[in-house]
């Protein structure tokens, strides 16, 4: 016997739960058609939607999850205090996205197209459970095969791994996106350095130059040759 | 990374600074801050200057690139940085790529066979560029997705309650054990009579108490010792203990006390709550 007000019995299962619950299992706890559950999420997510609440419906990792809307995220972040686990790295989200578009992969295969090792980052990716192992190859010496999780969905906030960009479709989407930021380092050396200045060749050697003024040169070419780049492509 | 007063934080200036090589020199001794890019590898260096240079990537004037990818390495090292393996192993294959394109085609077969020496390197840059630019598109899903909080971010304080098994590491344990042993007023025992404290005793002594009061404090545990020696016999007999898996250690917060708990083997749910 399905609830009276399915709407609401609806609302209260997504709000109970803290993880993607899926259509099917909505539908077979509130025994209810599937279609009607289906029609009772969008009206939900409408009617958050037209009452600008601070809450939205999300279609996350193949489930249904209640979200704060990211205008709140200032505030929910602050009631969390960086309680939020860190952003993953950029050697992360590389190895993350190899995984995600070769799975299941091994871990040299990742490597050569890396050319780094990546022991280290493929730990840090297992530990959090955004990758899994997959069982073994059948090439020489049975490497572990790596794949990616639920976890990777809901991390990503995709729906399924359909909702990753084509191949194809990644250069477009990249060309669009503001110039790369290039993670620096910074360090301190003692003088009289030859400093390799990226695209800074119309740039004078000053002898005598302040410190202060030294750092800037080091930036800016940098995205000056950047943005030339995004034109041309 | 470096200290600026060492000597070994000599820089080294690149082999062939040629004109129009994008150096700059800056004489005297005060200490500059670089801001360097940092590079995820060889790929990466190299997928970088070809787009700094505006380079076509089909058609890479590997002279070039060479001198390019050599004045960083050169820089990465004069910087005291480690270069790593990989980065060497690249800087090979670009000298090789360059012998081989200096090379006459040769007259037989062979030329069709071994085609644009470049090829190889293109294909593996075409691939990893097509992956980091993924990995471009994840970290905007990834910032996107960390604005959305779902419920049960915020942990209640029941959660955030000892956790089992898992807070205190073997430092808060030692931290511990130092700062009840400073606490031992030196001159404690006069006896002279030698007391021999044994582990395995203490051993079953905790392991008693643990089962009995279902949790012992470390500090109470320790204070009922007349001596350092027994107390270093009892932290052992702890520390065998928690190696057998038999009990386990939690802490409500750092510095607070260490409480023991008996460890069921199977389960990992300790209920007994700590004590303050």
């Amino acid at each position: 016997m399905p609830p009276l007000n399915l709407k609401g019995a609806l609302e209260a299962l997504l709000f109970s739960s803290d993880e993607p619950l899926p259509l099917t299992l909505l539908a077979e706890s509130l025994d209810a058609p599937i279609d009607e559950v289906a029609a009772a999420l969008h009206t939900l997510e409408r009617d958050y939607k037209e009452r600008e609440a601070g809450i939205e419906l999300r279609e996350i990792a193949g489930g249904h999850l209640l979200v704060t809307t990211a205008e709140n995220a200032e505030w929910v972040g602050r009631l969390l205090r960086g309680r939020k686990r860190v952003r993953l790295s950029r050697a992360a989200l590389e190895t993350m996205a190899i995984i995600a578009y070769k799975q299941p992969v091994t871990k040299s295969e990742i490597e050569s197209i890396r050319g780094v090792d990546s022991s280290a980052v493929l730990t840090t990716l297992l530990e959090r459970n955004l990758v899994t192992i997959r069982g073994r190859s059948k090439v020489v010496g049975r490497p572990l095969l790596y794949g990616t999780t639920g976890e990777f969905l809901d991390y990503f906030g995709l729906r399924d791994l359909s909702e990753l960009p084509r191949p194809e479709e990644l250069r477009a989407l990249v060309a669009a996106r503001e110039p790369e930021q290039l993670d620096m380092i910074e360090l301190q050396v003692t003088g009289d350095v030859a400093i390799d200045m990226p695209g800074g060749s119309d740039l004078p050697p000053e002898p005598g130059l302040e410190p202060e003024e030294l750092e800037e040169p080091a930036e800016h070419p940098e995205a000056e040759s950047v943005r030339v780049e995004r034109e041309s492509s | 990374m470096i200290d600026p007063a060492s000597p070994d934080a000599k820089p080294v200036a690149p082999a062939t600074p040629e004109a129009g090589d994008p150096l700059v020199r800056r004489p005297g001794p005060a200490p500059v801050v670089v801001k360097l890019a940092r590079f995820e590898g060889p790929l990466d260096l190299l997928l970088h200057l070809i787009k700094r240079d505006e380079i076509d990537i089909y058609d890479i004037p590997i002279a070039h690139i060479t001198q390019q990818y050599l004045a960083y390495i050169d820089l990465m090292r004069s910087l005291d940085l480690d270069v790593a393996g990989e980065f060497l192993v690249m800087a090979a294959t670009l000298m090789r790529i360059k012998a081989r394109m200096l090379l006459p085609a040769t007259p037989t077969g062979e030329e069709e066979e071994e085609g644009d020496p470049r090829e190889e390197l293109v294909q593996r840059l075409l691939e990893y560029r097509q992956y980091k630019e993924a990995a471009g598109t994840l970290r905007s899903r990834e910032d996107e997705r960390r604005l959305l909080y779902e419920r049960g971010m915020l942990p209640s304080d029941e959660e955030a309650g000892p956790l089992p098994l898992a807070p205190a590491t073997l430092f808060d344990l030692l931290d511990a054990f130092n700062r009840i042993i400073a606490r031992m007023p030196e001159p404690a025992v006069y006896e002279v009579r030698a007391e021999t404290y044994d582990v395995e005793d203490k051993m079953s002594l905790i392991a008693r108490q643990v089962a009995e009061n279902g949790s012992v404090s470390f500090m109470a545990l320790l204070l009922e010792c007349r001596a350092r020696g027994e107390m270093i016999v009892t932290f052992m007999a702890l520390l065998e203990l928690i190696k057998l898996g038999q009990v386990a250690v939690v802490q409500d917060e750092h510095f607070a006390d260490i409480t023991i708990l008996h460890r069921t083997p199977e389960g990992s749910e300790p209920n007994a709550a700590a004590e303050p």
